[in-house]
């Protein structure tokens, strides 16, 4: 790797002088000339059939510009193909409080909220469907979503075996068996979600708090059937996602459709109630799981079991069940892996991804059934799990293909900064260990196609260097790595690249910022783009230069060209050949193994975390204080380590809160604390001190060697924090959050968590044949083994 | 007065001072400040996260007193000085506090950061010198769902010593 001069550079923020300064624009602080206000009746049910629907009344009242209901909006959409089972507003049933019926736009806010009570919605109530045990019964009235083949409230239903069960089984010396269960909880950004639309001439452009304006643009096209040519969707400056704007949403599909109906600019934004039913958050998981070892501590075989409470639609849901499966095998060598998932849907808001999308559950249960293992059978948990980590460069018996892996560094550092080996043993002083892997991108589209999944633009002329790409800033940083990347190759500073990102007029295709995603595949889209640039460039410096033959020779770095400044190296070529645009594109390899599902897990490359929690529990009171936590971050490379630390930090906490105190629950159908002070989340006071190890592996398909730092930090905090309970008061919550109330439960009983993993109606595994461990073939190459062996691939 | 609804509305024309600026509007006497600064003022550096007085998000200053923009109404200020993030620069010239920000990654989303900014100029002022538990607990009734607080905290500690 040549001298990095920009990459692996803390360089502030691009967007951060305007967010100080209160001059970024959100999507709630868009003002358009005549723009109405709308506001989105939801229902007061769980579980109900909409009998009838009368805004007669609604529409009467001046300064109503426009009442629509479900008529208006009858086309199915949702996020995944497999799940169209939303309508912008319902018409014939609703399936959580909270769900979208009616929508009006109105003069001010207060007329709109005035309309919403004049509507009148006649409605048969259902029983409602609250818990994963109650969806796999029989429902007292009829199915939340109607089904030709599945049981019960069941969504999904997977059941796959990996290698060789029975031969792992006899191999073990000890077995354990262990139940957990893991608590729903909500991304809380800080912004509501909010949109705008405008509609003029038979074009309709919509300003969103979205993470994917790409997936917004599909679902307004399929909608409001228009044309994908008639539609510009716009990221506004974003107040945080963590996942929850990632489905396109009613709001968005509602102030569209108001917008061509009226002829006037629409806004809504919802309020922090109405976030909290929008969700797409944690999914509640039960897991059961059952994990021979050798001898040595040495796993033979794994069965892992997972169930989950959907709420009311799909969303990624599909994927999610996928994903409470997949990366078991990423950070342990599983020889023999049988998994089976099951989603159910419930009558709440609809679960989906959250940072670590379906995989801080199993991580969670994976990590605490490790060290109780480790613990019968006498050995040290962090010796247990080091034993058995994963070799770099090898195939999961999944097929999961593991690249760079640095979970030894990793552990190193979080074990030596922490002195976990030598730390004082006193009651109700603790600490924990864990670690964990997350994927840098989903290696498939959501929706199946050949496309890349990412695209960069580079333009030059005379006035200087801009990039185009369609990921959107939610604060992660995704800019920086834009300007990072190009300023990198152009030798030029991140501060001379101008930007244009999330416009779906002006930038070409992004799958979005979500799945960790957006530093691998845009950032190595953006490598292509401006390494095709400079070569361009210094084309046009050489021939004035009267170089020929070995181009290598002509220096680029320090704002110079060769013997030009930069810009006159732009000149130069926008004399050659007018201004200049090149394009880079990302595609991932085709890594996933020979069966149906195997495109949900497979990443280009996974980061690795370990994480040290140091706790006090308190044996009087029950109130857990976690006093600081060390993480180290296998982030490939760090392409700017101040945003990689803030990710890293930010991680560290949004577990802490999952862990102690975060949880979205219900009683009698309604949720039990809709609102910002009743759902508990840390403040400064409960955030300790985050001491961060970056570890770089330098990834080969990575862009410098990057890998992902948005996600997998969260992963190890949770495990670790419950072991570091274990470790200071030996007895084990077994599901989160740890509340007083459960440690103080614990305390009596020794142990607080799921009793019972239900009946589930598991369907014929789908048996896959491992692959050999070396095995690192990829694309064309793998699928031809495949098609050779007869597989289905 | 009837509004829309032909619902009796009270309203009133208010001075309010705003960056050191005057302004007359004539104010339904219900409007939040939050409202009035959004709406009626184009002030739109001032967010929201919950308008229950929950967040911290509204955060602006009364007389150098940080206060939820969200629970005061403008009649109750009996033209007493308001201060917004748009109050904060000299000029262009960024405070030290909002340099810190922007130096440290302290604002990631960035939509926490108005009242973080307002918050934190406020114990600047009162305490010029303060400990990391004491800008923890002047800034715990501010919400960041992003920066787990750590570079928020470092940015206050350098502007404090710049």
């Amino acid at each position: 790797m040549p001298d990095l001069k920009i990459v692996g550079k803390a360089v502030a923020k691009p967007d951060a002088p305007a967010k100080v300064i209160g001059a970024a624009v959100y999507a709630d602080d868009i003002v358009l000339p005549r723009m109405l206000h709308c506001k989105i009746l939801r229902s007061p049910h769980p579980h109900a059939r909409i009998l009838s629907i009368d805004a007669s009344a609604a529409r009467r009242i001046r300064g109503v510009k426009a009442v629509i209901t479900g008529e208006d909006l009858p086309i199915k959409f949702g996020i995944l193909p497999v799940s169209q089972d939303e309508r912008a507003l319902e018409a014939e049933k609703v399936r959580y409080v909270g769900d979208p019926v009616a929508a009006v736009a109105a003069v001010d806010e207060e007329t709109a909220a005035a309309a919403l009570d004049a509507i009148r919605v006649e409605y048969e109530v259902l029983a409602p469907v609250m818990s994963i045990e109650e969806g796999l019964e029989q429902p007292k009235d009829e199915r939340i979503h109607a089904s030709r083949s599945l049981p019960a409230n069941v969504h999904r239903l997977q059941s796959y075996e990996f290698g060789d069960l029975e031969a792992g089984w006899a191999r073990a010396r000890h077995q354990r068996e262990d139940l957990f269960f893991f608590q729903g909880n909500t991304h809380l950004p800080m912004e509501q979600h909010s949109a705008v639309a405008q509609w003029v001439d038979g074009r309709l452009t919509l300003w969103s708090s979205t993470q994917v304006v790409h997936y917004v643009h599909r679902a307004l096209a399929r909608v409001l059937e228009l044309p994908m040519t008639r539609i510009r969707v716009i990221g506004a400056v974003h107040g945080g996602g963590f996942g929850g704007k990632t489905d396109p949403f009613s709001h968005e599909l509602v102030v569209a459709k108001l917008a061509m109906i009226t002829g006037r600019p629409v806004k809504c934004t919802l309020t922090r109630e109405e976030v909290f039913y929008a969700h797409r958050g944690r999914h509640p998981v039960l897991m059961w799981v059952r994990t021979g070892v050798d001898e040595d501590g040495r796993i033979t075989a794994m069965h892992f079991r997972s169930a989950l409470d959907g709420g009311g639609y799909g969303s990624y849901g599909a994927a999610s069940v996928f994903y409470t499966g997949t990366l078991q095998t990423v950070t342990y060598d599983i020889p023999a892996y049988k998994f089976e998932g099951v989603r159910v849907f419930t009558n709440k808001p609809p679960c989906g991804p959250k940072r670590g999308h379906g995989t801080p559950q199993p991580r969670f249960a994976l990590e605490l059934h490790l060290d109780k293992i480790a613990q019968e059978i006498g050995i040290d948990p962090v010796e247990l799990k080091r034993r058995n980590f994963v070799k770099p460069f090898t195939r999961a018996v999944n097929w999961l293909r593991i690249t760079s892996c640095g979970l030894e560094e990793c552990t190193d550092k979080v074990l030596a900064a922490s002195g976990y080996a030598t730390r004082a043993r006193r009651r109700g002083r603790g600490m924990g260990f864990a670690v964990s892997a997350y994927m840098s991108g989903a290696g498939t589209a959501i929706y199946w196609n050949d496309m890349p999944h990412s695209e960069v633009q580079v333009k030059v002329d005379r006035t200087g260097v801009t990039a185009y790409c369609g990921a959107m800033d939610i604060g992660q940083g995704s800019d920086s790595v834009l300007a990072h990347i190009v300023a990198e190759e152009l030798g030029v500073e991140p501060a001379d690249v101008r930007l244009v990102t999330a416009d779906t007029d002006s930038t070409p295709i992004d799958l979005g910022s979500y799945s960790s995603r957006v530093t691998f595949m845009a950032g190595n889209a953006a490598l292509e783009a401006a390494r095709k640039m400079r070569a361009l460039l210094v084309s046009a410096v050489a021939e004035r230069m009267g170089v020929s033959g070995d181009l290598d020779e002509i220096e680029v770095g320090g704002g110079r060209i060769g013997d030009f400044e930069f810009l006159e190296a732009c000149e130069l070529a926008e004399t050659r050949w007018g201004a200049l645009s090149t394009a880079g594109a990302y595609t991932p390899p085709r890594i996933g193994g020979p069966f149906k599902g195997s495109g949900v897990g497979p990443s280009p490359a996974y980061s690795y975390s370990a994480a040290v929690v140091d706790a006090e529990a308190d044996e009087r009171t029950g109130i857990v204080t976690v006093k600081r936590v060390w993480i180290a971050h296998d982030v490939g490379r760090a392409i700017d380590p101040l945003l990689v630390i803030g990710q890293v930090e930010g991680g560290v906490y949004m577990g802490l809160g999952e862990a102690l105190m975060e949880e979205q629950t219900f009683r009698k159908g309604l949720h039990k604390w809709p609102s910002m002070l009743e759902y508990k989340s840390p403040t400064f006071l409960d955030t300790p001190e985050i001491e961060t190890f970056l570890v770089e592996t330098v990834d080969p398909e990575g862009p410098y060697g990057a890998k992902e730092a948005g996600q997998g930090p969260l992963l190890p905090v949770i495990p670790a924090l419950n072991a570091a309970l274990f470790d200071a008061l030996g007895v084990w919550v077994d599901e989160t959050p740890i509340t007083p109330e459960k440690v103080l439960k614990a305390l009596k009983d020794g142990r607080v968590g799921p009793k019972a993993f239900p009946a589930v109606p598991w369907p014929e595994p789908i048996v896959v044949a491992p692959p050999a461990p070396d095995d690192m073939r990829i694309g064309a190459e793998l699928e031809a083994a495949f098609a050779q062996a007869g597989g289905d691939a | 007065m009837l509004n829309e609804l032909d619902r009796p509305v009270d309203r009133r024309v208010l001075g309010i001072r705003v960056n050191g600026e005057d302004h007359q509007l004539l104010l339904p006497v219900h409007k939040t400040l939050l409202e009035v600064l959004r709406e009626d003022l184009g002030l739109t550096g001032t967010k929201h996260g919950c308008e229950l007085g929950e967040c911290g998000t509204c955060t602006v200053l009364v007389e150098g007193e940080p206060h939820l923009s969200c629970l005061v109404l403008p009649v109750q200020l009996n033209g007493r000085e308001v201060t917004t993030v748009e109050g904060l620069a000299a000029g262009s010239e960024l405070s030290p506090l909002q340099r810190a920000f922007v130096d440290l990654g302290a604002a990631q989303c960035g939509y926490c950061t108005p009242g973080m900014l307002l918050a934190a100029t406020a114990l600047l002022r009162a305490n010029p010198m303060p400990s990391n538990h004491e800008i923890r607990e002047a800034l715990a009734g501010n919400l960041c769902r992003c920066t787990g607080y750590s570079k928020i905290v470092e940015a206050v500690e350098l502007a404090a010593r710049a």
